[in-house]
């Protein structure tokens, strides 16, 4: 049983708790730091990468418009090579579909993939529901899984703990999930990986039912591709007699040529390597090689809301490679968990209130506005999502919500009160003059009781009550000089 | 050629001498620079906190003010990005065809200032002397957005006097972020932090910068943890010249 997301407080809240582990904050630098310099390296050796780039958007671009023809025809393909397909609504449906198919083997647990998809529909909690352990085998999956812990990173979900913390996770627990860790286990990846192998392999050789996601679905042959790197995928894709593949409906490409460009774009802005270890690839059912029952469940989840929207469309193109975490600056100190979703960084930024929608929830609704719109992340994406321009959009979808309810507006916000005056007086000159008199007129005051300066020697402010304690709190503000620029141009004439 | 500065609110009401060294320095390029005293705001502070139809307004008397001129200058990145780039999807919010026509005339003539300097009036050697050890922090919105590149630098490094030095993970940002660094107070305090230490790690005097706004955070974290180092806008180093020193 692994935690929930249920119930996260707005993100700066979340922040701050983040914020104050020194120890998390470490982590993160140099977990990040590690992988932007990999994948800065080997995107580098790409001479034509901003062409990859442009390839890769335009080819999720032309399918997510055509969406529509493109899952017939992938339904089709994969039912002609002998898979079952299903549709799922929702999260709901989806675990309704896998949950079956596991009952109608009799079993009573399942070996996973490392996949997105069911991470977000929350699989093994409802499989959980119906009697069924579903096993996570990826090795950062499991670390999470055994620790009763939710996921901080899209590639890398337990990039949060160190190997001392594994250590005593995998101690004491991994007794209660299968096979046990040695006694005198150490703390050293290789005895780590070594103690991983043991416990999984038993899983992989009894497991009857594997579930998988997929990073990409051939339409035009039913193909479908995971991405990864341990193994364990393999292992799971191959060993069980029943294969159940959880899909979200953008993972679509028209063909199998497509691959060419993805397969280059994927693992370097991924994992920041040239090539990912494995790469497995599956059409249908083979007779008398893998599993002889093979399900699709293909999930929209808010995918066709995202889709209706005309800027926030883009997010669809997403690959999960996660680059966008490791550049992103905020997601750097506030980790994975501080966004409440399996979604963290800037992606999950912008995706999780693409996929449930504005004005609902304040947890979705902080999530827009947890970003310093530095760009780097739009800079970082493999498939050029703009996610600075997505996060201002969105910011004015949820203000929008919360403009009018029920055909009344609101009383304002303190918030919405405040950029209304500064919307009136900085919109023309001769009120933003009368402002700035104000302040002026309050500077000369204060300067009498001020004694901090500034380095350079401006009186600084170092205490402001109310909303501007959350700037003075750790940061001096310069106190307004006595004469604004437009006072000093009408005074002098433009300084002549 | 009518050049118009766009001061930018900031600037007006905290920053006035930034604006006057634009003044200064333009006057000494040759440019008879103009300030439409009915400029505003550009309005950034609406569009990205969420709030459109307010930003309309704003926008407008923006379009209206700067309406005729061959060029207009600003010292801040940010502030010419917003008007680059946001102004139109403000007018399409407005429905206003004959607002988005008077944005896409303006648009792209607004220039950041080292834009203006190197690509419109061709030079890089504007005759400063600052004679500081600097290091130069490339704000997010002049480097993405925009895409000023190394213009920035090759201006500090023909100032005379002073000597440039690297600033650790530069192009990190330094977690101002507008009304980020309110509503996100604790992330943008622990992003600029790590900026400030760089800062003086660095061994620089003085750290320079395209925008106040981000140099008011980060100063105002370098004067609160009393490092020493201050901060200049470029505007401010560019228009140093001995006879002021």
């Amino acid at each position: 049983m692994t935690g929930t997301f249920l119930g996260m407080p707005p993100f700066p809240e979340a922040a701050r708790a983040a914020l104050a582990d020194t120890q998390l904050r470490r982590n993160l630098a140099h977990a990040t730091a590690t992988i932007r310099a990999k994948r800065n390296a080997v995107v580098a050796e790409v001479a034509e990468w901003e062409d990859l780039r442009l390839a890769g958007a335009a080819i999720k671009d032309e399918v997510l418009l055509n969406l529509d023809t493109y899952l017939v025809q992938l339904e089709q393909s994969l039912v002609a090579a002998g898979a079952t397909v299903h549709w799922a609504r929702d999260a709901t449906d989806a675990c309704r579909v896998v949950a079956q198919v596991a009952k109608a083997h009799g079993v009573d647990e399942v070996v996973k993939v490392k996949s997105m998809a069911t991470q977000e529909i929350e699989l093994n909690e409802a499989l959980a529901a119906e009697g069924i352990s579903a096993w996570e085998t990826d090795l950062a999956e499991l670390i999470v899984q055994l620790g009763d812990d939710l996921p901080s990173h899209i590639l890398v979900p337990a990039i949060h703990r160190n190997r001392a913390e594994i250590r005593e996770i995998f101690r004491s627990r991994m007794a209660g999930a299968g096979r046990a860790a040695p006694d005198d286990l150490s703390d050293e990846p290789a005895d780590l990986a070594a103690a991983a192998r043991l416990h999984l392999r038993e899983k992989f050789l009894r497991a009857k039912v594997g579930v998988s996601g997929a990073n990409f679905a051939i339409a035009d042959s039913g193909t479908l591709v995971v991405v990864e790197s341990e193994g364990n995928g393999r292992m799971c894709l191959t060993l069980p007699e029943v294969l159940v593949t959880v899909v979200g409906i953008e993972k679509v490409l028209p063909s199998y040529a497509d691959l060419d460009v993805f397969l280059q774009l994927l693992p370097r802005s991924s994992t920041g390597e040239r090539m990912n270890p494995y790469t497995s690839m599956w059409t249908g059912v083979t007779p008398g090689d893998g599993p002889q029952e093979v399900h699709v469940v293909l999930l929209d989840n808010g995918r066709t809301r995202a889709l209706a929207d005309d800027i926030g469309r883009q997010a669809l193109r997403c690959i999960r490679c996660s680059a966008c975490l490791n550049v992103c600056p905020v997601y750097e100190r506030t980790g994975g968990h501080a966004y409440g979703s399996v979604y963290p960084g800037p992606i999950g930024a912008i995706l999780n209130p693409l996929l449930k929608g504005p004005g609902l929830d304040a947890q979705t609704d902080s999530l827009p506005y947890a970003s310093s719109l530095c760009g780097a992340c739009f800079e970082a994406c493999p498939v050029r999502i703009d996610i600075p321009t997505v996060l201002v959009d969105l910011r004015a979808q949820v203000v929008d919500a919360h403009r009018s309810s029920s055909g009344h507006r609101r009383l304002p916000k303190p918030e919405a009160l405040a950029i209304k005056v500064a919307g009136w007086s900085l919109a023309r000159g001769d009120r933003l003059s009368a402002a700035a008199r104000m302040t002026g007129l309050g500077s000369r005051v204060a300067s009498r009781v001020l004694s901090r300066r500034l380095p350079g020697g401006r009186p600084a402010i170092t205490r402001l009550p109310g909303p501007g304690a959350r700037w003075t709190g750790a940061r001096d503000l310069p106190l307004p000089p006595a004469e604004s620029f437009r006072a000093w141009w009408r005074r002098t004439g433009g300084g002549r | 050629m009518r050049v118009a500065l766009m001061v930018t609110c900031i600037n007006d009401a905290l920053f006035p001498d930034t604006g006057k060294a634009v003044v200064t320095l333009l006057r000494r390029l040759g440019v008879d620079v103009e300030f439409p005293a009915e400029q505003g705001c550009c309005g950034q502070p609406m569009v990205n906190t969420g709030y459109l139809d307010e930003a309309v307004p704003v926008v407008r008397n923006f379009a209206r003010s700067f309406a005729g001129y061959d060029a207009v200058v600003t010292p801040s990145g940010s502030c010419a990005g917003s008007v680059r780039h946001q102004h139109g999807i403000v007018a399409k919010r407005a429905g206003d065809t004959e607002l988005a026509t008077a944005v896409a005339e303006i648009s792209p003539r607004t220039y950041e200032l080292s834009e203006f300097l190197v690509d419109v009036l061709g030079v890089v050697d504007v005759g400063a002397y600052f004679p500081h050890t600097v290091a130069y922090h490339p704000t997010c919105h002049s480097l993405r957005m925009l895409g000023v590149g190394d213009r920035p630098t090759r201006l500090l490094e023909a100032v005379r006097g002073l000597r440039l030095v690297d600033l650790p993970d530069a192009d990190q940002c330094c977690g101002f972020g507008g009304t980020f660094a309110l509503k996100n107070a604790d992330t943008s305090v622990a992003m600029g932090s790590d900026k400030a230490r760089h800062a003086v790690e660095s061994g620089a005097e003085v750290l320079v910068a395209g925008d106040n706004s981000c140099l008011m955070h980060i100063g105002g974290l370098l004067s609160r943890q009393r490092s020493g180092v201050r901060v200049m806008h470029l505007a401010d180093v560019l228009a140093s010249t001995e006879a002021a020193s």
